[in-house]
């Protein structure tokens, strides 16, 4: 416990930089993943091929090459200056975005046709269609499978370790420098993930139950 | 297309549609454009910035980091398939002193993000004296993440099989581990297969985090080359992120053609067709909704098990 509570203002900030991250990274792919998704299911055949484009590159890309693109590549644009905690939250955001976008186009098309088509044939016009029929129904079994994204982008926080972000996954080589035994300081890491990580896949199922639809 | 958003567009929808199009296409344009014309003032486009990936040195340096890769992915791979088996089966075990410590096991490893593992291995055992190449690291690590990944994979297989074939199995006289090996496992990897090619996917990109445990592998070769004269950073991350995005997707198409090709076998009987022939595995135009039903019902669409790692 001596390795905690004696570094604590380290623990603090690393701790802070992850969920920072987390956040940060799960509004961006919330919101580019919805557009991505949204695009992948239009009716404009180049939109489709723009999402398509989009999910494959990026999807197979390993996020810490992602990473290296805007840690190293960024500064070298001659853009306005960001944080590399920004810039990690623009990486993880923009790879996390294609599962989103999975996630979400799956969660459509889970929903039976004759739904809409129902809903249609009792001539509501497009928007009830989806607000009141489609996407209630679309959201409940989109719910369990984004939960499980979240989770991956958790742990995926750590990869920013690699470029010199201080966040959990990097807290080693911080403490280490103080000469704090490697192994305990990791094990201790660890547990913090589990626990981070037990935390979220409760909340899945309690939104699971919570939302469950007979079909 | 056959879509639950969308009708068979009228006029007014054509046109509608055609406008959306025009409107994508502008804003993807403008994207790029911006993107290069920052490329363009910064000098990426520079000769010298690409100078380096002229010489046939720096390319037998490329594909010696690409076989380091390879080889982590490789041994990793397997050794993660072999302990999905063994954590799938121990989980599903009727000893409850097999079962509690493997689902423990399991669930711990798969919590805990690849590189912390890989980082516990590699500075972490040294304090106990016990020191390791990177490699080991990276394939190790590998193996215990993606070893329990998969072993959640198999086990949703087996459990998504009718109950019927595990007593029919033992109706004709079959022991456990002659149902388990003859009868549910066959069925269940066969179901799981696109799957479980997928997590080899996520094996290949995650070998990627080996670099920043110093293994030399094609991110950490990036790395290098950007000190080199006209520091080739963007050029060397497009390079190699070429190569991996290639490696990446043939594993896809192997997936997708593995998927295609179980859907073709008359043996996997998932779904029943209901009314008439309309079995959507066989016509172009069933609907992406009537495919995941029928991969629903064999098993093959996992709803809760989303991307994991990296």
């Amino acid at each position: 416990m001596d390795v905690i509570f004696g570094n604590l203002d380290l623990w603090g900030e690393a701790l802070r930089n992850t969920l920072l991250i987390f956040f940060g990274g799960a509004v961006l792919a919330l919101i580019l993943g919805f557009v991505v998704g949204a695009m992948r299911v239009a009716p404009v055949p180049i939109a489709r091929v723009v999402g398509t484009l989009y999910v494959n590159l990026i999807r197979n890309t390993p996020l810490t090459l992602v990473f290296f693109f805007f840690i190293f590549g960024y500064p070298q644009l001659g853009l306005p200056k960001l944080s590399t905690t920004v810039l990690g939250i623009l990486a993880i955001g923009i790879y996390t975005a294609t599962y989103v976008a999975e996630v979400i186009r799956a969660g459509i098309n889970t929903v039976p046709v004759g739904q809409a088509e129902a809903a249609r044939a009792i001539g509501l016009p497009f928007g009830q269609v989806m607000t009141l029929v489609i996407l209630p129904q679309a959201f409940r079994s989109v719910v369990p499978p984004m939960m499980s994204v979240f989770i991956a982008l958790l742990k995926n926080t750590t990869v920013a370790a690699g470029f010199s972000v201080l966040e959990l996954g990097a807290i080693r080589s911080f403490l280490s420098e103080r000469g704090e035994n490697a192994l305990v300081v990791l094990l201790w890491v660890a547990v913090i993930f589990v626990v981070l990580v037990l935390l979220l896949s409760w909340l899945q199922r309690y939104l699971e139950n919570k939302w469950r639809i007979a079909r | 297309m056959t879509s639950v958003l969308y009708d068979v567009p009228g006029p007014k929808a054509i046109l509608r549609n055609r406008l959306l199009g025009v409107v994508t296409v502008l804003v993807v344009l403008a994207l790029l454009g911006f993107i290069g014309y920052r490329f363009y003032e910064s000098g990426q486009f520079d000769a010298s910035r690409w100078y380096v990936f002229t010489f046939s040195a720096v390319w037998t340096q490329i594909f010696g980091a690409l076989g380091r890769t390879l080889a982590a992915f490789a041994l990793a791979g397997l050794l993660s398939l072999m302990l999905g088996f063994v954590l799938a089966i121990g989980r599903l075990s009727d000893h409850a002193w097999v079962r509690v410590p493997v689902t423990v096991i399991t669930e711990f490893f798969r919590a805990v993000p690849v590189l912390v593992l890989m980082m516990l291995l590699y500075y972490g055992l040294p304090v106990l004296g016990v020191k390791m190449e990177p490699y080991w690291a990276v394939v190790l690590a590998l193996m215990v993440y993606n070893g329990s990944v998969l072993a959640e994979v198999l086990r949703a297989g087996i459990e998504s099989l009718p109950r019927g074939q595990k007593e029919a199995g033992f109706a004709i006289g079959l022991r456990k581990s002659g149902v388990m090996r003859l009868i549910l496992l066959p069925q269940a990897i066969r179901a799981m297969l696109p799957v479980i090619v997928a997590q080899l996917v996520v094996t290949l990109k995650d070998t990627a985090l080996g670099f920043i445990i110093t293994y030399p592998e094609l991110l950490y070769f990036a790395k290098q080359l950007t000190s080199q004269q006209g520091r080739p950073v963007l050029q060397s991350a497009f390079v190699i992120g070429g190569i991996y995005i290639v490696m990446c997707l043939i594993l896809s198409g192997v997936a997708r053609w593995l998927e295609i090709r179980t859907r073709r076998s008359p043996k996997l009987k998932g779904y029943t067709p209901d009314a008439g022939d309309r079995d959507p595995r066989l016509h172009g135009d069933g609907t992406v909704t009537e495919v995941i039903a029928m991969q629903r019902g064999s098993g093959k669409f996992d709803m809760g098990n989303g991307p994991g790692g990296v």
